[in-house]
């Protein structure tokens, strides 16, 4: 692989090559993640001692795991297409349209008329429909996949704006009647928010999706030598259609989530998500080349983000800073990861 | 056939390696090695898949850090920690597995690291020029200093790396198994170039399973083994190659073909028909039947479109003419979906580029094309896939043969052996073998004869491209010779022999 004979001339020229034990740990995705898990704690003691109660509250942590719900469920399906060699910069904009589309007065009517889980349904195929443009166009019309996500980016917010005239879209306006589904997301079980729940499930069956099932073995292969898997016989274009429409369907849900803590459909929903998304699974250690990666770092590298903001907020600074600091955990993250997988080809 | 060049014998040797150790987690790949080259000489480095050559040259060459031992040079202790340092003593090493950036060009390649720049812009004419220079000394004037690299073959990229190799003022030149993508013809141009450099002064490390090649080329031998040096500074000339192979193994194997089944009329019926296939400017009218139990061989020189045949009947390449047909049901042009279906299987040529996934586990590399048995409504059994992958890395003889380890801790030889065990998992009617033995050693070298054998009398249709034609000899039922895109002989393997068969795929035809 290309990646590979890369990482080789990199460890060529590397100078400083002496062994230890620690980054030996930190090279196994336990080890990462134990990493990662220690980095959490110790953003947990920052917040703990400089917002004191208001940090440390059960409240304050429900908001913290809100707060990553929606952009958790986007980061599962991320982590899929990451791992399959692909990206996708679409999400945030797929989000928009499903969010203005199920929430359209006819769609609300419709809901109304037969059930509210044709909201969802809606929310779902819209989702996925988009998934399935931008993996056919990829894998078939041989279309880079930043390129082509970055076009669907820009055509799905547009369609959301023509769809909603630009204007925000309140849900149950106009008489509608769509109080089974606000009553469904906005529930609380065992004293934990629905939203929470649906990101719990999310992860768990990406989870196994990942590592118990030839669909996960089959996005490693795909992402990790896509030559090697062709001629293993492994339909690789196919593959690549699913992983596009498995991250539609996660941003459809998204969708779902942010349209119930709102009650508004916009075209402005989902702004940037795709970045948020992209650093999660980047610092939950998952390879940009393709072939690595982890669901339960993912996971982590989620939390990482959402206690931050919300570390931030406590503390009364500034997004400004905030996003400041982001870019220099994603960079500091990368840096790292690379000086690990170059020390670790040895054959 | 010694060698003509030996340099200064008896002079303080330019490289002396002393009880070098070298861990990795759970395995001592090196337990106290020695090895001492002189200034001149071509020394020769042999043992078994997995005794530890690939290791020892990469603590040399300062990719590993070695964990004990003493590496002296010039007849002072030096420190090879690392690449930078190896480099600058004079160290060069063309690795087993090519290290070439394959979206650069054939001159970024040769300079990379050391650009040929003024004032810190690259001076294209001058490395140009420089580059066609070395070229033509290997013997390749023929490669374009401006070809993307990525696009070429293995062997031409092997004379890019060792392009590189002479680009800098080079002392030792060290060849990791540089014969394995070469056929026969190459081997001699590399001979040359070898003994020119030895000639020159320069040491030369050349590791090879090619034993005869070592009688020709070499002038000393040392012997790995486990890890251990079992005989070092051996003279090529008077130790007889089966006490090498004793060394090796520590067991008298004797370098064999499994025997043909007396068969002929109770062959089976025909399972592979290829049909007139012809690929757009590589190979043209191939006609090939391959019946159920028979190993039919392609023997010809490396490029001259034998791979490309067989990725074509795979479908991996879209043919432009032609058909391939199994049972005799004709194949959809291009779909390699459809050929595994109808039960063909491909062990490619380029282990680490189109087999192997480097970072997953061993028995996950075996069973990548046989997922769907293991799985039940998509949920794999992993038990039982650790199971069977082990199975078939014991039957096979894989070095250590833990089935959980990454695939890129195992040597060289045994990476082949997964690569193999992959298409044996699977009941293939059709098995298409790609240099089914490359770099694998003489002990495992018989017992993949065997299993091929063992395969081919339960029914399947073989069919094996190999570069050594005493192999395609010994293994094969028929012989088809492949010249620049053509099949231009088609014989019984009994019925030819070794220059036979060299004739053939130099000039083409059989010298009256
Ligand atoms: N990066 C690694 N991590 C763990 N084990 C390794 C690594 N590289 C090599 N080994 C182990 O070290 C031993 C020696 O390997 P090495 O590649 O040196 O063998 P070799 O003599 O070159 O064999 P071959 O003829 O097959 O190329 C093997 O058991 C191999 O599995
Ligand atoms: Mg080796």
């Amino acid at each position: 692989m290309s990646h590979d004979t890369a990482r080789v001339e990199r460890a060529a020229l590397e100078t400083d090559r002496e062994y230890n034990p620690a980054l030996a740990l930190l090279r196994t995705s336990v080890g990462r993640n134990a990493g990662l898990v220690v980095a959490l704690a110790l953003i947990c003691v920052v917040g703990a001692v400089s917002a004191g109660d208001r940090f440390t509250s059960t409240d304050n942590a429900l908001t913290v795991l809100r707060l990553a719900a929606t952009i958790g469920v986007v980061s599962i399906g991320m982590t899929f297409v990451i791992i399959g060699g692909g990206i996708d910069l679409s999400v945030g904009a797929i989000v928009a349209l499903s969010s203005v589309w199920c929430t359209t007065l006819a769609s609300q009517q419709f809901a109304e008329d037969s059930h509210w889980t044709m909201m969802v349904l809606i929310a779902i195929l819209v989702g996925a429909g988009c998934g399935l443009v931008n993996g056919l166009l990829i894998a078939y019309g041989n279309i880079v996949p930043f390129i082509m996500t970055l076009a669907m980016l820009a055509s799905a917010r547009g369609l959301a704006e023509i769809i909603s005239d630009k204007k925000t879209q309140i849900l149950g306006a106009k008489g509608t009647d769509v109080s089974g589904f606000k009553d469904f997301f906005n529930r609380e079980i065992l004293g934990v928010d629905v939203s929470i729940w649906i990101f719990a499930i999310v992860a768990v069956i990406g989870w196994v999706l990942l590592n118990r099932t030839t669909f996960g073995r089959r996005t490693v292969a795909v992402g990790g030598n896509p030559e090697a898997a062709r001629l293993a016989g492994i339909n690789v274009k196919r593959h690549t259609v699913y992983l596009y429409v498995l991250v539609g369907v996660c941003a459809g849900i998204a969708a779902l989530l942010l349209v119930a803590r709102t009650t508004t459909g916009s075209s402005t929903h989902g702004n940037l998500y795709e970045l948020d998304a992209i650093a999660a699974v980047v610092i939950g250690g998952t390879l940009l080349t393709g072939g690595r990666g982890t669901i339960v770092g993912t996971v982590l590298g989620v939390l990482i983000f959402s206690t931050l903001t919300n570390i931030f907020i406590l503390n009364n600074r500034s997004f400004s800073e905030q996003s400041l600091f982001k870019g220099a955990i994603i960079v500091a993250a990368v840096l790292l990861q690379q000086r690990l997988a170059s020390r670790s080809t040895t054959t | 056939m010694t060698s003509q060049m030996t340099g200064a014998p008896g002079a303080q040797p330019l490289l002396q390696m002393t009880g070098i150790v070298k861990e990795f987690p759970g395995v001592r790949a090196l337990d106290g090695v020695d090895l001492d080259v002189r200034a001149g000489e071509v020394h020769c480095l042999i043992g078994q898949n997995g005794a530890g050559k690939s290791t020892l040259i990469k603590v040399l060459s300062g990719f590993h850090h070695p964990d004990g031992g003493t590496i002296a040079w010039d007849g002072e202790e030096a420190s090879f920690s690392t690449p930078a340092k190896a480099i600058d003593r004079g160290v060069a090493t063309i690795y087993q597995e090519l290290d070439l950036v394959p979206h650069l060009d054939v001159a970024e390649n040769v300079f990379l690291g050391h650009e040929v720049s003024r004032a810190g812009f690259t001076h294209r004419h001058r490395a140009y020029e420089r580059v066609r220079e070395l070229l033509a000394r290997l013997g390749h004037p023929e490669i374009s200093p401006t070809r993307i690299v990525g696009e070429l073959s293995p062997a031409k990229q092997q004379i890019v790396s060792m392009a590189r190799a002479l680009s800098r003022n080079t002392r030792l030149l060290i060849l990791d198994e540089p014969s394995a993508v070469l056929d026969q013809e190459e081997v001699t141009n590399l001979f040359r170039v070898i003994r020119d450099l030895a000639a020159a002064n320069v040491a030369v490390v050349y590791i090879s399973h090619r034993l005869e090649e070592i009688r020709e080329i070499g002038d000393r031998i040392t012997v790995l083994k486990d890890g251990r040096t079992v005989a070092t500074g051996l003279a090529v000339a008077d130790t007889p190659t089966s006490e090498l192979i004793r060394l090796m193994t520590g067991r008298s194997i004797q370098y064999v073909f499994p025997p043909r089944a007396e068969r002929g009329p109770d062959l089976g019926g025909p399972v592979l028909e290829v049909r007139g296939l012809g690929l757009a400017g590589v190979f043209t009218g191939v006609d090939l039947t391959v019946r159920a139990g028979e190993i039919v061989g392609l023997a010809g020189l490396v490029g001259a479109g034998r791979s490309e045949i067989l990725e074509t009947v795979y479908g991996a390449r879209r043919a432009s003419t032609g058909t391939v047909a199994v049972d005799g049901k004709v194949l959809r042009r291009g779909s390699v979906g459809h050929a595994v279906r109808a039960g063909i299987g491909l062990a490619p040529e380029e282990r680490k580029s189109q087999a192997l996934l480097l970072d997953e586990a061993v028995y996950k590399n075996i069973t990548v094309s046989t997922m769907a048995r293991f799985a039940r409504l998509g949920f794999l059994d992993q038990r039982e896939e650790r199971r069977r992958a082990l199975e078939l890395t014991r039957s096979m003889d894989v070095r250590p043969d833990g089935v959980t380890r990454a695939a890129n801790t195992l040597s060289g030889g045994n990476q082949q052996k997964v690569v193999l065990a992959r298409w044996l998992l699977r009941d293939c009617r059709v098995l298409l073998l790609d240099e089914p033995t490359r770099g694998v050693d003489v002990g495992a070298r018989s017992e993949i004869y065997q299993l091929i054998r063992s395969l081919a009398d339960r029914g399947v249709a073989v069919v094996v491209v190999s570069s050594e034609i005493d192999e395609v000899l010994g293994l094969a039922d028929r012989v088809l010779v492949v010249r620049e895109g053509e099949v231009v002989h088609e014989s019984a393997a009994t019925a030819i022999d070794e220059a036979g068969v060299l004739d053939l795929v130099m000039e083409g035809r059989v010298p009256a």
